[in-house]
């Protein structure tokens, strides 16, 4: 199954175009085109040419960024449709789907019906398609880019053997021009001239390699939904309904070993709007009972209008959690308690509000620690202990004194001080390789003061620009 | 009759207690500290000094201690309530900027029972509220004999189950043990003369 407008027919699908029609792809300093459809072939356009060239050839031809991620995934949802044919089915290259029908073609009346089946749905769905079939996958390869039947594999020219180019055009000046003429030559010099790969495909496509297609498996998908007969509105009600919902969601994500970090509940109501309730993890969860009342919250919150009639459970993100081996020296309840408790608060101010510290490698009494999201982060050790610090950290504030001596008066929001200790200078220097404004002074001579009226301050001297500032006060 | 300190700290866990004064912050470490070395730090995001972690090196370990960042009081105290109830952690301190009302104290005395645990409002002076079980009064003494010292005064100005009390106390990083320091009268030493 060949679909040489791929990039093109899906455009096409969602905004039908009359006349030329091409996606456009920046190849180092030029657009050149993608992809295009029959008119704008028909105009006498060509795959690879400049958009500029192509618009003087074309003045009426309509153009789009190519999107060749958005292609793969439109591949791969032909590909989830082509399972309807049989289970065996794999992608070939880009533009191309490999079904092994051996055993199924019956189920379609044999191989030419299950051929006007695909023909007519591909044509329904406005997708140019050329569909050949073989005994063998370089047969079928063959048939669906240059035609013929499969008698006539002989007479198709060699670049039907899915060889590269120079080798078609090494071939063709030897005067090999058919695949009649490589299998009458002498196989030693050929393999000899042009590597095994040439014979491997000759042979693929002649049935005498076997050629497996590998099928993709299906990712699996986390999500469950029930449609219920009459809606429903209270709170209860839906609890229950998302309880039955996520037994099997939690059984399947336990088969797979996942753990749902992001849920989302999405509540359809009878007038068709959707409501959704979404639960982030603190930790990847899996285990029902637990999750169900972190819904509570969220589903009090929702408007049930008329009432609610289908209910879909989505787990949106997921992580892996493999299964755990249950032991006597195993206190998993702590941890397991937190992450609960992590979770129900960041549900009202945001998982990320939650913080934990861990150390940083910095002299800068500011960036001497981290600041990271309590889910997404485990608790580190190795705090360095340099020296004491404070127990707060303030912007800093000036005050008014002079000299590389710490003031033995000062006055720091409106109180007077008198320094009865004077502990220090510590010396820390700005991290250069840093931009940081707030450094721009130079270097800091820190002092910790212990004044007479009690309070412990942490007092810096900026020498290279003078001036006292007060930062932090010790406990 | 002197009043002995550990009848009254560390905290009466299952209740809220309040405290206040310069040295607040050094208190809630200490009280952190002796109620079981995990804590949750609720304090508002606009605020403009902020925690520092090696401070806390002292006391406990800081990356046992958690800390949420919320919008403002009313969600404060919803972290709180929840935390407190929830029992995990020994030790929940909200950094209060606004009144308590009576409901809003009662809540957290509940939640406070319900999980077991210990809550401790730092509050600005005067913004108390009825329903704390004790309200504590922390500052700084400058103290000539030791450097890094954190010799504290503590005062304890309102309990509601019990009688008040001052005391001088400090904390020794190395025992991670809280010393009172004896009233100048019972000090060891040669006795004043009277008079």
């Amino acid at each position: 199954m060949w679909f040489p407008r791929l990039p093109s027919d899906r455009v096409l699908r969602t905004h039908p175009v009359e006349g030329p029609f091409a996606l456009s792809q920046r190849l180092g300093a030029a657009e050149t085109l993608y992809c295009l459809n029959a008119a704008a072939e028909r105009a006498g356009l060509h795959r690879g040419m400049r958009l500029a060239d192509a618009r003087s050839f074309c003045p009426e031809l309509l153009t789009r960024p190519a999107q060749p991620d958005l292609d793969a995934r439109f591949l791969a949802s032909l590909r989830r449709w082509a399972g309807r044919y049989c289970p065996w089915v794999g992608g070939d290259g880009a533009d191309g789907l490999v079904l092994d029908v051996t055993g199924a073609a019956h189920l379609f009346g044999g191989e030419a019906g299950m051929l006007a089946d695909m023909q007519a749905r591909l044509t329904r769905a406005r997708i140019n398609h050329r569909l050949g079939v073989g005994t063998t996958r370089g047969a079928a390869w063959a048939q669906a880019h240059f035609g013929g039947t499969e008698d006539g594999l002989l007479a198709l020219p060699v670049a039907a053997l899915r060889l590269p180019a120079e080798t078609v055009t090494a071939l063709q000046r030897l005067g090999l021009r058919h695949i009649s003429d490589l299998t009458a030559a002498a196989r030693a010099p050929l393999a000899r001239r042009f590597g095994p790969a040439l014979l491997t495909r000759l042979d693929q496509a002649l049935g005498d390699l076997p050629e497996p297609i590998t099928p993709e498996a299906e990712p699996p998908h986390f999500a469950t939904r029930i449609t219920l007969p009459e809606p429903i509105g209270l709170v209860a009600d839906v609890m229950a309904a998302a309880e039955r919902l996520l037994a099997p969601l939690c059984a399947k994500l336990q088969a797979q070993e996942m753990g749902a970090r992001r849920l989302c509940l999405t509540l359809r109501r009878v007038d068709q709007a959707n409501q959704q309730v979404e639960l982030r993890l603190a930790a990847p969860m899996r285990d029902a009972p637990r999750i169900l009342p972190l819904f509570e919250r969220g589903v009090a919150e929702v408007d049930a209008g008329f009432g609610i009639d289908q209910i879909r459970l989505e787990a949106v993100q997921v992580e892996p959690l493999p299964l755990q081996q249950l032991g006597h020296a195993t206190t998993q309840a702590n941890p397991d308690r937190l992450n609960d408790l992590i979770t129900r608060i960041g549900t009202r101010i945001g998982l990320e509000n939650i913080q934990r510290f861990l150390p940083a490698d910095s002299h800068i009494p500011e960036r001497s620690f981290l600041i990271a999201p309590a889910a997404f982060s485990t608790p580190e050790s190795g705090w360095p202990s340099p020296r004491p610090r404070p127990i707060r950290l303030f912007a800093p504030e000036p005050i008014l004194h002079s000299g590389p001596t710490p003031p033995p008066r000062f006055r720091w929001r409106r109180m007077t001080l008198t320094t009865a200790r004077a502990i220090g200078p510590e010396r820390i220097a700005p991290e250069w390789w840093l931009e940081d404004d707030m450094w721009r002074t130079g270097v800091r001579d820190y002092w910790r003061i212990d004044t007479g009226e009690g309070r412990r301050l942490w007092l810096f001297h900026t020498p290279q620009s003078p001036g006292w500032f007060v930062q932090g006060e010790f406990a | 009759m002197p009043i002995h300190l550990p009848s009254f700290f560390p905290l009466r866990a299952g209740r809220v207690h309040e405290v206040y004064g310069p040295a607040s912050t050094g208190f809630a470490a200490i009280a952190a500290a002796s109620a079981g070395n995990a804590a949750l730090w609720v304090r508002e995001t606009w605020q403009g000094d902020s925690l520092h972690p090696l401070g806390f090196l002292p006391f406990l370990n800081p990356s046992a201690l958690l800390c949420a960042q919320t919008k403002d009081q009313t969600d404060s105290l919803a972290v709180a309530e929840e935390a407190l109830k929830d029992g995990t952690l020994p030790c929940v301190v909200i950094e209060i900027t606004r009144p308590l009302d009576l409901r809003e104290g009662r809540r957290l005395q509940l939640a406070a029972k319900a999980g077991g645990t210990t809550g401790l409002c730092l509050i600005p002076e005067g913004m108390g509220s009825n329903a704390a079980e004790t309200r504590w009064r922390a500052t700084p003494i400058y103290d000539p004999a030791r450097e890094d010292s954190t010799l504290m005064r503590w005062e304890i100005i309102k309990n509601k189950s019990g009688t008040i009390g001052a005391w001088n106390v400090f904390w020794n990083a190395q025992t991670h043990r809280l010393h009172v320091v004896p009233p100048v009268a019972q000090r060891p030493g040669p006795a004043h003369a009277p008079g």
